[in-house]
């Protein structure tokens, strides 16, 4: 599948803006003293599953902070939809993540009320729908991630790929146009995790979604993604589709998608010299 | 559902227990009577010297609650303090000749006002005031009056 | 030397710093007060988390305390043999100042640490920030209905310790002491003020309510999203709550004596 959808999609990218869903441009962002982003640029296309890699502290999951509103750029412009992210008012920002979904590394279910009520929490905070038609949307989002007979569990009785799967069906209750993934794979047997690949796929593919997944599980994104995007350093290091990076000669690349301990990203912290240390000069 | 429901028998439960809580305290450890009911009429009395005497002390007669008082104010043309006491409605014949005296309950007690009945065939009505009146007695002033007496007695 | 000024210095700001934030804090969640009454529902289960749940500690509390007031009081009241004092004593040492101030502290201890840790929690797993992705204000939807709970149940809390006391106090003065019976409750009621005493404890306690319902969220809600974060808020909250509540006393009890 992911063959056939990764011929399109540098042509499509090449048409313009609106067959890109958000548009990020020159980036920079700090936090701290710590420049995490410096001059990134990327487009996400939409109806696609759009991979973000990057070794751990390349600030991954400030990217999705940044495309949701959460923190705001120092410099540089998120467009999603042709909108600046970073200008949009409250009650505009609100809107817009209304028409996103969004799954957490650990779920985030509520801890103080069951299934159910999680997958229905977003449609009655939004909504004024009948009992009836709550009832027939979380059972059918229940359904779709396979925990329909999960409803009357709390989140403190799901494994970590049952709460993961059950914050997935929480995160498409408002049927959105994009959805994003927080390290999707962490930490999950290789069951789950199969579950969650195919889930991840099948979403996009049956519900028009746009999706966009962090993580630096390297096998994993390579069976779902149509494009990924590395980012080292703060910038974009290469991008296509996950073959495309697979040949990729960059050192960066070679060492990540290798899962290599030395190379540009050195295995050691920076460190005064060695030897000197032991001998106690370094003061 | 059934969780839902416990959580709202325990705190219907709560709060009425906290009113409860509420009205024992207000109505059973309180003066909260003195407040009820506002239909009397008002009297003055002028002393010298109120003591300790405070707002909604009661006004007794024979040692039964008639009212209480309802102002005080210092009149700095007589140099008196003017007390205000609002009499319930069903005392309504107290001898308009009948003098009040400011008293103490108990050793530690607060003051209150005696009403003590006169003669007269009239009755006090609204806004009249007490012609005969007796002061707070002050323990420092009682103190030096028998000092200064046995002095007295002592000199002859 | 240098150094012991500069950490008191820093200190001094640290202080300042959380008081501002707190009250903005508080700003932000009172703009969200009224639309919080539309969903009762939320609020009836915080009444439940901070009053129902702190009531059995305050009650039993409320008991010993009115016990062992009595069991002073008498002692020294017997020495001007007055004891029949004894019912005024203890009602106005209730309903004034142990009634509203150790409810406080209580309050902190058992209400204030479980609201501080349950939204630290929330925060450390994501919750909080979930709910921001699902367009939900956490503020509105976790931090308001709790504090408008802890604010209810404050004066309640606050009104059944003191009745508990007085229980305690009668139960020891006149069933096992022997103080007269009818002296014990006229003394009482004719010294005892409604709005002096009574309705001036609640006040009191009403505004502990608020500040001990208010730095518990607070602390909650900015805690550090971890697990040190969070049991260090959770230590915050009771620290906190038991000064501003001692302050907030001395300082309410100068006004309140001052008008009167």
């Amino acid at each position: 599948m992911a063959v056939r959808e990764e011929k399109g999609a540098p042509k499509t990218a090449a048409r313009g803006a609106e067959d890109n869903i958000a548009v990020i441009r020159d980036l920079h962002y700090s936090r701290g003293h710590r420049r995490i982003y410096e001059g990134l640029n990327l487009e996400i296309p939409r109806g696609r599953v759009t991979a973000i890699m990057g070794p751990s502290g390349t600030g991954k999951t400030t990217m999705l902070r940044l495309l949701t509103g959460q923190i705001l750029p120092d410099h540089g412009s998120i467009l999603i939809e042709g909108e600046d992210v970073a200008k949009m008012r409250r009650k505009q920002l609100y809107n817009y993540r209304k028409r996103i979904g969004m799954l957490f590394q650990n779920g985030a279910l509520l801890t103080d009320i069951n299934v159910y009520e999680n997958v229905a929490f977003p449609l009655r905070e939004h909504t004024d729908l009948p009992e009836r038609l709550v009832r027939h949307i979380v059972l059918t989002k229940l359904h779709a991630v396979g925990l329909r007979g999960a409803w009357q569990m709390m989140p403190a009785e799901l494994s970590g790929g049952m709460a993961r799967r059950v914050a997935l069906a929480r995160a498409i209750a408002m049927d959105p146009d994009l959805i994003l993934y927080d390290e999707p794979f962490v930490g999950l047997d290789p069951i789950s995790m199969g579950v969650i690949v195919r889930l991840i796929r099948r979403m996009n593919d049956a519900l028009g979604l746009t999706s966009i997944v962090v993580s630096h599980d390297v096998d994993e994104i390579s069976s779902i993604s149509d494009r990924t995007y590395l980012i080292s350093d703060g910038r974009v290091v290469a991008s296509g589709s996950p073959e495309d990076l697979q040949d990729n000669c960059s050192a960066v690349v070679m060492q990540f998608m290798n899962g290599m301990a030395d190379g540009p990203v050195p295995f050691h912290y920076p460190a005064p010299d060695y030897g000197e240390q032991l001998l106690g000069r370094d003061s | 559902m059934q969780q839902t429901r416990a959580v709202e028998i325990g705190t219907g439960l709560f709060v009425f227990l906290g009113i409860v809580a509420l009205f024992f305290l207000t109505t059973r450890v309180t003066n909260f009577d003195s407040y009820e009911g506002d239909e009397g009429y008002t009297l003055t009395a002028r002393f010298d010297n109120i003591g300790t005497l405070k707002l909604r002390s009661p006004v007794s007669m024979s040692g039964v609650k008639v009212g209480r008082v309802s102002s005080i104010v210092f009149d700095d043309e007589m140099l008196e303090a003017v007390v205000e006491l609002r009499i319930d409605a069903h005392y309504s014949k107290i001898p308009n000749d009948s003098d009040a005296s400011i008293l103490t309950q108990g050793i530690l007690g607060g003051q209150y006002i005696g009403l003590e009945a006169g003669g007269s065939e009239e009755f006090f009505v609204d806004q009249d005031e007490i012609q005969f009146t007796q002061s707070a007695l002050v323990l420092e002033k009682l103190v030096s009056k028998y000092l200064f007496s046995r002095g007295d007695k002592e000199d002859k | 030397m240098k150094r012991i000024f500069q950490d008191i210095w820093y200190s001094v700001q640290d202080f300042l710093q959380t008081f501002g934030s707190s009250q903005l804090f508080l700003v932000r969640i009172l703009a969200g007060v009224p639309a919080a009454f539309l969903r009762p529902g939320l609020i009836i289960k915080q009444i439940h988390g901070s009053g129902v749940l702190s009531l059995a500690i305050i009650g039993i509390s409320g008991f010993f305390v009115g016990m062992v007031l009595s069991l002073q009081a008498y002692n020294s009241l017997a020495r001007f043999g007055a004891t029949e004092s004894l019912g005024v004593l203890a009602a106005l040492a209730l309903t004034r100042e142990l009634g509203p101030v150790v409810t406080a502290l209580l309050f902190a201890g058992r209400a204030g640490t479980a609201l501080a840790s349950e939204i630290g929690l929330m925060r450390a797993t994501d919750q909080l920030s979930g709910m921001e992705m699902m367009a939900v204000d956490p503020v509105r939807r976790v931090v308001v209905p709790r504090f408008i709970g802890g604010v209810i149940a404050m004066p309640l809390l606050a009104a059944i310790f003191s009745a508990m006391g007085l229980f305690g106090a009668w139960l020891e003065g006149v069933m096992l002491l022997g103080v007269d019976e009818g002296a014990f409750w006229q003394q009482m009621r004719s010294q005892v003020d409604v709005y002096d005493d009574v309705l001036a404890g609640i006040l009191k306690s009403f505004v502990f309510g608020i500040a001990a319902s208010l730095l518990a969220v607070f602390e909650g809600y900015n805690s550090i999203p971890t697990a040190e974060g969070v049991s260090r808020a959770t230590t915050r909250t009771v620290v906190l709550t038991a000064l501003a509540v001692l302050v907030l006393n001395f300082m309410l009890t100068a006004v309140l004596i001052g008008e009167v």
